[in-house]
């Protein structure tokens, strides 16, 4: 008997018990989808991640003022203003892992243009700010060096920010005020998106940083130089722990800070966040894995079950084939053929069950669907074989059948 | 050269410890072309018989030659080669597959021979012409009545056309109008030539055969040569008195 003629009983047989079957295929349907899902889960969670680590600029620390305290009140991290622009152009000047730095300072704002208002986070940044932040324009243009140094009256609107101002009208050259300050829109920032830590990146304005100081920040003589925050580029190829580490070590010196006296700055490696984000996504994967291992054990013992079964049923009609001249050989491919087809049958609905399941977790979480051929295809073969180990013992059983006992079976 | 040659037949079974002899011995020649009736009470070996001849079983001990070749030495795959080709089995209970329809079951046998689909079901067809039921090609067994259900098992017996046509108790699940018609299709193949083996225990059906083997204990008890009963006239004398 070939293969094709093999298979074609086989579908048969399987058809003849159509909910049996189908009860059957039942643990391999949902071993299969959970694999399904999980690897597209798992890359598209990790799809994300790479993104996100991108919106955020790669391979970037942030470094923040420290804690101050007053009379016993500690103010949190953020509170000092002990980080200065000086130090940004230290930092760029003697760390050669640095490409860029870039300090900035966060004011929120009230915006006024026209018939609208919108209250916003604006940032005073310098040039060095759209190189760490990987952050380009998309229309209008940027500022100019010129600008920068001056302090000019100009701003860059984010995305969402543009279009609570302005809805569809286009903003470039129209007139925004904050705190009674007029300042011309030159420009509207690419779209970012979300954060790692899920804010919109696009609810923002960027102003030169010394405009932000002189006209939004109430800048005193004592914090005159000092800056919210400096974003710090590093290298491609350099470990960002480890200049990390060297950075520490030159605001130290820089802030004298005695050797055991605590660090007035903090600084954070943005792509960790990440990292954490995308072992978590590892973690559900994993639990998927086990899920689809287990169902996938226990899908195959229902095979084995159900196999046995079927040989026990089908005694004579094994005695019939054996008597009109079936070879053991012929009745272990038959039963074998069956269980196989069972499960790589199980493994199909299993995909597409899995694909859906994936559709849907993706466009809840927003994840890009990453679904690889070569993943479904290995599912699916997968499959197949738990059919052929779990159906080799009860073909075997059905091989090994006395002709004459088989017949007499009631 | 007989085509049936058996030589100090034995088969021995141990059950419970005790060792029982089944064939006791049997030595037995039976000609191309001959219809004997195996006959016995249950126990008297005559089924054990039937599955050695069959190439079902093997003997313990003792020669058997199927058309000159030694087949009580075989390996198991052999003797379904030999199964396949040279024996047609018709059995008591039919054991027609309820998944298949009439023209599948008849198939059956082809599709371990390894001949083609379309080649398979010419010759099943044409078998199931020959037995009467070229109408009923496409029906399931659940279709068919239980005389027509042993026509599609007769059928698939000589579709190989086998050397052997080994029928254990025909006519055993049949009332005794439809026994006389399969016993008529019996006798209507063994003239055209075929050797045909029916193991039973009813003397009515032992008639129809032109030899009568009887075992008792495993051996062979009596062997005699008869004028057979005709049964499609047999068949036909009822048909008029039910009428």
């Amino acid at each position: 008997m070939n293969f094709a003629e093999a298979l074609r009983s086989a579908f048969e047989a399987l058809a003849a018990h159509k909910l049996r079957s189908a009860l059957t295929m039942l643990g391999i349907v949902i071993g299969v989808a959970a694999v399904i899902a999980m690897v597209a889960v798992g890359g598209g969670a990790r799809e994300q991640v790479v993104a996100q680590i991108r919106s955020l600029g790669a391979n970037l620390l942030v470094v923040i003022p420290g804690n101050i305290t007053q009379g016993g009140v500690r103010l949190g991290t953020g509170a000092a203003n002990t980080l200065t622009d000086d130090d940004a152009t230290a930092i760029m000047r003697d760390v050669a892992a640095v490409q860029v730095t870039a300090p900035t300072i966060r004011v929120p704002v009230q915006m006024i243009a026209n018939a609208q208002n919108w209250a916003t986070a604006a940032f005073g940044v310098d040039l060095g700010f759209f190189e760490a932040r990987e952050w380009e324009v998309e229309s209008g243009r940027s500022f100019s060096p010129e600008e920068i140094a001056r302090g000019a009256q100009v701003m860059l609107l984010g995305q969402t920010a543009a279009r609570n101002l302005f809805a569809d009208e286009s903003p470039i050259g129209q007139t925004v005020r904050v705190r009674n300050v007029p300042m011309t829109v030159i420009g509207v920032l690419a779209r970012k998106g979300q954060s790692a830590l899920g804010q919109d990146q696009d609810d923002t304005a960027l102003v030169p940083l010394l405009t932000a100081r002189s006209r939004l920040a109430g800048t005193n003589r004592a914090n005159a130089r000092s800056v919210g925050q400096i974003l710090v580029k590093v290298r491609e190829g350099f470990d960002l722990n480890g200049t990390l580490e060297d950075v520490r070590e030159l605001l130290r010196q820089r802030h004298r800070l005695q050797p055991g006296q605590e660090d007035d700055f903090t600084i954070r490696n943005l792509s960790e966040i990440a990292a954490t984000r995308e072992a978590s996504a590892r973690t559900l994967a994993l639990l998927l894995a086990a899920v689809a291992g287990v169902s996938l054990a226990v899908g195959g013992i229902g095979i084995m079950n159900i196999m046995l079964v079927s040989v026990t049923e089908r005694t004579r009609e094994i005695g019939l084939r054996l008597a009109i001249g079936a070879r053991q050989r012929d009745i272990l491919r038959q039963f074998l053929i069956e269980a196989t087809v069972l499960a790589a049958f199980g493994g199909i609905v299993g995909v597409a069950l899995g694909v859906a399941a994936a559709q849907i977790v993706s466009l809840n979480a927003g994840w890009p669907l990453l679904i690889d051929p070569v993943t479904v295809l290995a599912a699916v073969v997968f499959a197949g074989l738990v059919g052929i180990f779990f159906g080799w013992y009860p073909a075997w059983r059905a091989a090994k059948l006395d002709p004459v006992e088989a017949l007499r079976a009631t | 050269m007989a085509l049936v040659q058996t030589r100090g037949l034995e088969r021995r079974y141990v059950l419970g410890g005790e060792t029982v002899m089944a064939l006791a011995g049997v030595s037995l020649d039976i000609g191309e072309g001959e219809f004997v009736a195996v006959m016995g009470p249950s126990g008297s070996g005559k089924s054990t018989f039937m599955n050695v001849i069959g190439c079902l079983d093997r003997p313990s001990s003792g020669s058997y030659r199927l058309a000159d070749e030694e087949v009580s030495t075989l390996d198991a795959d052999a003797l379904a080669a030999v199964r396949n080709r040279r024996i047609g089995f018709v059995f008591q209970q039919f054991h027609l597959l309820q998944t298949l329809n009439a023209l599948g079951n008849v198939a059956l046998p082809m599709l371990y021979a390894g001949l083609d689909r379309k080649l398979r079901m010419e010759k099943a067809a044409a078998a199931l012409t020959r037995v009467g039921l070229g109408d009923r090609l496409h029906h399931r067994p659940t279709e068919l009545s239980g005389g027509q259900q042993q026509r599609v098992a007769i059928a698939r017996a000589i579709v190989n056309t086998p050397s052997i046509l080994l029928a254990d108790e025909p006519t055993g699940a049949l009332d005794s109008r439809t026994s006389l018609d399969i016993m008529a299709l019996f006798q209507a193949l063994h003239h055209e030539g075929a050797t045909v083996i029916v193991v039973t225990h009813e003397a009515d059906v032992a008639a129809f055969a032109s030899r009568v083997v009887r075992f008792k204990d495993g051996k062979v008890l009596s062997d005699q040569r008869q004028r057979p009963r005709d049964a499609a006239a047999a068949f036909a004398a009822e048909e008029e008195a039910a009428a």
